[in-house]
């Protein structure tokens, strides 16, 4: 269960805590996969005037995607990277902005990448209305079927009307 | 009759596109973030430099050229696979290059630029990070292109290989250049 | 020396898996009856040759033979016995000889449980499976192989990753493959019915038992990923929507479709086409999974060594397997003959919404995990696509099926009688709501909409597949003959439709009243959390066989009784990065949870504190279904064969099942 090594990228490392230095660019992502094992909590423990405001800085964080542990959401990932961006969103809700302009800082300098609620856009219309759509595929599929089983049915003329109930009479005994 | 036949080739259709896409995820990078800063001006910074505190660099300096801009640290191992590069494209004097030197100690970072040379202009020394957080930088190296208006034309993630460099770089520092 | 004798067991098993693969599959086109006899001994054989394998590639962990490359990379000296045989598919190529070796489990099974199987569809089965084994050995003869020398040897190997080193991790990995492999089985049948052109309810019969018992591996599985998510990764969470997540969900949800599906092949004849369909749905689903996790396409957390090479070799063979079989589907398949008729209102109409709605969620999980990449490959950009999405288009699909499993099993074949199932349920239902509103009101304060909506639903599951048991108990007059007179058939549906409502029980309470608190704590600190009071009394060093831990001590108590709870920050004497093992006292309606975080000044720890109501009744859930697929599996009729049939017609009139 290795990570994918990157080997083109370094990370910053918290560094005296762990005081292990990236030997190379792979390791901040094979530390991005031990860190997940929550090496360290990622508790900044962080004082807000008003617990609404507490909630929306918790809940915002759960929604957005770390960029160096790119498996984690910014509330969970240790990256000293993710650690700033935290610093950022909390200084943005403790001033009072709403949650979507503290997304909105991030992703004017990120991009849609650091969003995991996909934006609702012109490249994302399938991928939101596509599970209705097959959903609406598939009612149509059942639909059709069931006409063409059922019709058949009734145009079923090779039993007599006598034996059509003995045969239903036989199937209900051994329904299970 | 043929289109009822039509709808059992339905799924080895969707699985042929499938495959098509996968086979074209197996050259692409799931882990690139592409800048949305592509076309957008720089964000302005002042900020001291790494070889004197007392000096600072802005980037009000800078407008009017056209210039790459290079994260690097000295904790960063694979800037060092880079810099020979940059080293050399500093000397050819195509394109001045400047530094960002990113969440870093300005005694190592001198001295890493003492042993492995340095091909920057000047090196601006953001220590906390947050001039990093505004140019959306996420990993170490980065290398921003800056065009004459002051507009990020370009950016790369990751060292600058020298492929890297003549097929894409240089040729818009060029372009960009020539423009007015 | 061990590692070169596993090196060629392995191409010995391929040489076998070729011929499984090949003659029979001539043989029985041509009707070469020699040929299809070298199924079953092939496939023995191969299976014999791959445990050598996979036995000396153990023998080398045990050893601590660092020559080889695998042992060095995934191993070390220190490593206690048990972790150092689970290291064997701790890592990319020994995972793969393990799934191989397993495929080879199932082909023996396959020869060994198919008394009752025509012998040319039992050739065409195992030369399907053994084209499949091909497949695997070669991706790991030539791209993957275990056996390859470190040259120089390290003194000492680098450690298998603490993340791994624990009981749910090693056995997670083989009950899944457990599942996924087993899925191959139903493929081949339906291949194998595609190529011999008849798909008559006999094959549904067949496939059955095989298609179940994977089902119920991977259910375990899955469980298994869940449960150890919760308790290693530290965050209190069961499940993340995580690329490769999904790549086993997904065949789950197929799988189910198709149990689902089969029954109303075998007993009705009827969706044969579609069943056959399902099946080559749930297999490439598997394959699909193991190319995701292989490739370096899609970053995750589980994701193996990310080799392009790699990928494309699966991406050949799962192109080579599944377009194969789906060609073979598009010019077989229309001439397949549905006899079947059925009512609007009938179970093979329920089933086949069961159906749709289970293939809806699969396919709407699939979009939702690749469409990153297709945005990414078509240059418009990159976005994630996470939790908030999964959740938002699951939750309202599942829906429809909570309704409903519990009293389909009360319409009938073909036409059911909806005044009779009305008359039945139409107190059952409003009570079921009133009986769950009013628990999520009273017992659980601060129920919303949704907790009350879920629970609800969750009772009237419970409720809904009781009453249709209780509906054929009664049948038999007296009810402990009555309950004597079920099959196991019936008895697995009612476990695992009841295991459904455990599970969503599970999810909906534990996901509205989790409460959690990130504090910091001196030693002697109390904090408080849903009326149970944490108390910290610093921490003590402590030593493993290859870590050294801080263990802290707390204590927690709510209404006098009172817990102890240990939680560690270790750190691995060679990968050396600090892991957490949080401390968890768990507990039927609700786990207390502690994960220590960073040391602070004096003593101090940030420290994260968790009580999740009724989490276990996720996993719970998992069991149970676990357990009505067993029950269902070891019904009588599967172990029928057809020897005694023929010889005793008229008594088989009476024991056969309808």
């Amino acid at each position: 269960m290795n990570h994918p090594i990157d080997r083109n990228r370094s990370w910053p490392v918290a560094r005296g805590r762990f005081g292990v230095p990236t030997r190379s660019g792979g390791m901040g992502l094979i530390l991005c996969g031990l860190l997940l094992s929550r090496a360290v909590v990622a508790t900044e423990i962080r004082q807000f005037d008003d617990p609404v405001k507490q909630e929306r800085y918790e809940r915002l964080l759960k929604d957005l995607r770390c960029l160096v542990c790119q498996n984690q959401s910014l509330a969970d990932s240790d990256a000293d990277l993710a650690r700033d961006l935290r610093n950022e969103v909390y200084g943005i809700i403790q001033s009072g902005k709403s949650t979507e302009e503290a997304a909105q800082f991030l992703v004017d300098r990120y991009g849609d990448f650091v969003l995991y609620r996909p934006p609702f856009k012109g490249i994302t219309v399938l991928l939101w209305s596509g599970p209705f759509l097959l959903l609406g595929g598939g009612f149509v599929f059942l639909w059709r079927q069931a006409k063409r089983r059922a019709d058949r049915g009734s145009a079923d003329s090779a039993l007599s009307d006598e034996e059509r109930t003995r045969l239903r009479q036989i199937q209900d005994r051994f329904q299970r | 009759m043929t289109t009822s036949r039509m709808r059992f080739a339905l799924p080895l259709l969707v699985f042929a596109l499938l495959v098509a896409l996968l086979a074209v995820g197996l050259r692409l990078d799931p882990r690139e973030v592409p800048s949305p800063l592509i076309g957008k001006p720089a964000p302005g910074f002042s900020l001291p430099q790494v070889a004197a505190a007392e000096q600072r660099l802005s980037l009000a300096d800078l407008k009017g050229q056209v210039f790459l801009l290079n994260v690097w640290a000295s904790w960063c191992l694979s800037c060092r696979e880079e810099h020979p590069l940059l080293l050399e494209l500093a000397k050819r004097g195509i394109v001045p290059i400047y530094g960002l030197n990113y969440k870093d100690e300005r005694e190592t970072a001198q001295a890493w630029l003492k042993r492995f040379g340095d091909p920057y202009r000047a090196s601006a020394f953001d220590a906390d990070g947050r001039i990093g957080i505004e140019w959306g930088v996420y990993g170490v190296p980065e290398t921003f292109v800056v065009d004459k208006q002051g507009l990020i034309r370009y950016k790369q993630t990751g060292p600058i290989t020298p492929e890297v460099l003549e097929k894409k770089i240089l040729p818009l520092v060029r372009q960009l250049q020539e423009a007015a | 020396m061990i590692a070169e004798l596993g090196h060629i067991a392995l191409i010995m098993a391929l040489l076998m898996a070729l011929l499984q693969g090949t003659f029979p599959l001539l043989g029985a086109a041509q009707g070469v009856e020699v040929w299809m006899r070298v199924a079953k001994p092939a496939g023995r054989a191969q299976f014999l040759f791959l445990l050598v394998s996979f036995l000396c590639l153990a023998a080398s962990f045990v050893t601590n033979d660092f020559s080889l490359e695998y042992v060095a990379r995934n191993s070390n000296s220190a490593l206690p016995l048990y972790y150092r045989i689970a290291a064997v598919w701790g890592a990319h190529e020994g995972s793969m000889l393990l799934w191989a070796l397993i495929l080879g489990l199932w082909t023996v099974a396959v020869t060994i449980f198919s008394r009752s199987l025509a012998e040319e569809f039992l050739a065409r089965v195992l030369s399907i499976m053994g084209l499949v084994s091909v497949g695997i050995l070669l991706f790991i003869l030539f791209t993957s192989n275990p056996f390859e020398r470190l040259v120089p040897a390290p003194n000492d190997g680098a450690d298998l990753n603490p993340l791994l080193q624990d009981f749910g991790m090693t056995v997670h990995p083989p009950m899944l493959y457990m599942g996924y492999v087993g899925l191959s089985v139903a493929f081949s049948f339906a291949v194998a019915a595609l190529l011999g052109g008849s798909l008559d309810s006999a094959w549904a019969r067949w496939s059955r038992p095989w298609t179940l018992i994977a089902w119920v591996f991977l259910t375990c599985g899955i469980t298994l990923g869940s449960w150890w998510a919760y308790y290693e990764l530290g965050w209190g969470g069961w499940w993340f929507w995580d690329p490769v997540e999904n790549a086993s969900f997904m065949p789950w949800l197929v799988a189910t479709a198709l149990i689902h599906s089969l029954a109303v092949t075998e007993k009705r004849g009827a969706f044969k086409a579609w069943t056959v369909l399902l099946a080559i749905f749930a297999f490439s689903l598997s394959l699909l999974g193991t190319f995701l996790v292989r490739s370096g396409v899609l970053t995750s957390v589980h994701a193996f060594a990310s080799d392009p090479a790699r990928g494309l070799f699966i991406l050949i063979f799962l192109a080579i397997v599944v377009g194969g079989s789906l060609l073979l589907y598009s010019l077989r398949a229309p001439g397949v003959r549905d006899v079947a008729r059925y009512g609007f209102f009938s179970r093979e109409n329920l089933l086949l919404l069961n159906n749709i709605l289970l293939v809806t969620a699969a396919g709407s999980i699939l979009l939702g995990t690749l469409y990153p990449l297709v945005l990414d490959a078509l240059g418009l950009g990159k976005i994630s696509v996470g939790p908030p999405y999964f959740s938002t288009v699951f939750a309202p699909l599942m829906a429809p099926i909570f309704l409903l499993a519990g009293i389909g099993a009360m319409f009938g074949w073909r036409e059911a009688a909806l005044d009779r199932i009305w008359r039945r349920v139409r107190y059952l239902l409003p009570l079921s709501y009133l009986v769950g509103i009013g628990l999520a009101a009273v017992a659980f304060e601060g129920s919303d909409f949704k907790t009350m909506a879920g629970l609800g639903t969750a009772v009237w599951l419970a409720a809904s597949t009781l009453a249709t048991l209780w509906n054929r108990v009664r049948l038999r007059g007296h009810w402990v003959a009555g309950l004597r007179a079920q099959s196991p058939s019936t008895y697995g549906m009612t476990v695992a439709h009841l295991g459904l409502a455990v599970f969503l029980t599970g999810v909906v309470l534990s996901g509205r009243f989790s409460e959690e608190k990130w504090v910091r704590m001196a030693p002697d600190d109390s904090v408080t959390l849903s009326g149970y009071t944490f108390r910290f009394f610093g921490t003590e060093k402590v030593t493993g066989p290859n870590f050294v831990a801080q263990e802290g001590k707390f204590r927690v108590e709510r209404e006098g009784d009172g817990r102890e709870l240990r939680p560690q920050k270790r750190s691995y004497r060679v990968q050396r990065n600090p892991m957490t093992e949080a401390a968890i006292d768990p507990g039927w309606w609700r786990d207390l949870y502690v994960a220590l975080g960073e040391p602070m000044d004096n003593g101090a720890w940030s420290v994260r504190l968790y009580v999740k109501p009724f989490i276990r009744w996720v996993w719970c859930g998992g069991l149970l279904m676990i357990a009505g697929g067993l029950l269902a599996a070891s019904d009588r009729r599967y172990r029928l064969s057809v020897r005694r049939i023929a010889l005793a017609p008229e008594r088989s009139v009476a024991t056969k099942p309808a």
